[in-house]
């Protein structure tokens, strides 16, 4: 929830307070959930809406008043210089092919350092991204609920979640090729 | 939405319609189940023939796992401390 609350707020202090005044409204408004969502989808609800609030009280923008947030960004998923140029026979097809990850063993996967590289891109990400990731991903909402949640279209919602985890894949990427040649 | 190669495909068995650089632009639509069926085909027959795309579908499943197993950020003590106080005066009779 805190990571949620930090995409509409300046600091962790306010958003620690976004969270407790969420969960104050989840347990004065408990009585009016009507159960047309999960409970969990709408204190979330309730989360972003209150986090909302509060960072217009602080004068930050909305980080989806756009409708991606990010429109700017038109690099690919993969460096372009990964894949054959426009003058080659198989134009964009690989030059240099993704390894396969179990050339990894997977208890190397499990251990700490692959888990903070993900962390560390995670937290890396735009706070659209970073919120849309969070919330598939590690929370566990599906796509419907996501889009409920920070009130945002099932289109951006996409667009948001393949940019996040295109990043984070290729940091796994490089991840991978360092444990496979060490 | 029609992705461009869609049009140009000329029929079943020619995945040198897509290429590598656009696979990995909708491969995360595709784990999504939200391609139409003719892209889920067209994205299927390439897997089957290009190992590069197959071991990059394999990075990404493994990149979404790993991050599932992140821990859910934590609310510190003292808050969680005041916020069970606050639920147990909600829920007085």
């Amino acid at each position: 929830m805190l990571r949620v609350a930090m995409m509409y707020v300046s600091t962790r202090a306010v958003a620690e307070e976004v969270v407790q005044e969420a969960w104050l409204g989840v347990f004065a408004g408990l009585d009016r959930f009507e159960g047309r969502s999960s409970l969990k989808t709408w204190v979330f609800r309730i989360l972003t809406n209150t986090a909302k609030t509060r960072g217009e009280r602080e004068g930050r923008s909305v980080p989806f008043s756009s409708l991606t947030g990010d429109d700017q960004e038109d690099e690919g998923a993969v460096d372009a210089d990964r894949f054959l140029g426009p003058d080659h026979r198989w134009a964009g097809h690989w030059a240099s092919s993704p390894r396969n990850p179990r050339d990894v063993p997977e208890e190397r996967l499990l251990a700490g350092e692959a888990r903070e590289r993900i962390a560390a891109a995670v937290e890396a990400l735009p706070d659209n991204q970073r919120a849309v990731i969070t919330l598939r991903d590690i929370d566990g909402f599906d796509a419907e609920d996501a889009c409920e949640i920070l009130g945002i279209s099932e289109g951006n919602q996409r667009v948001l979640l393949h940019r996040a985890r295109a990043k984070v894949r290729a940091t796994l990427e490089g991840y991978l090729d360092a444990e496979a040649t060490a | 939405m029609r992705w461009p190669w869609t049009r140009r495909r000329r029929g079943p068995g020619q995945p040198e319609d897509i290429t590598c650089r656009e696979i990995v632009e909708i491969v995360n639509d595709y784990v999504e189940g939200a391609l139409s069926p003719d892209e889920r085909e067209a994205v299927e027959l390439h897997l089957n023939l290009c190992d590069g795309c197959t071991d990059y579908l394999e990075q990404l499943r493994l990149s979404i796992a790993l991050t599932g197993e992140l821990p859910a950020d934590a609310l510190s003590p003292a808050l969680e401390e005041e916020l069970c106080i606050a639920f147990r005066s909600f829920n007085r009779p």
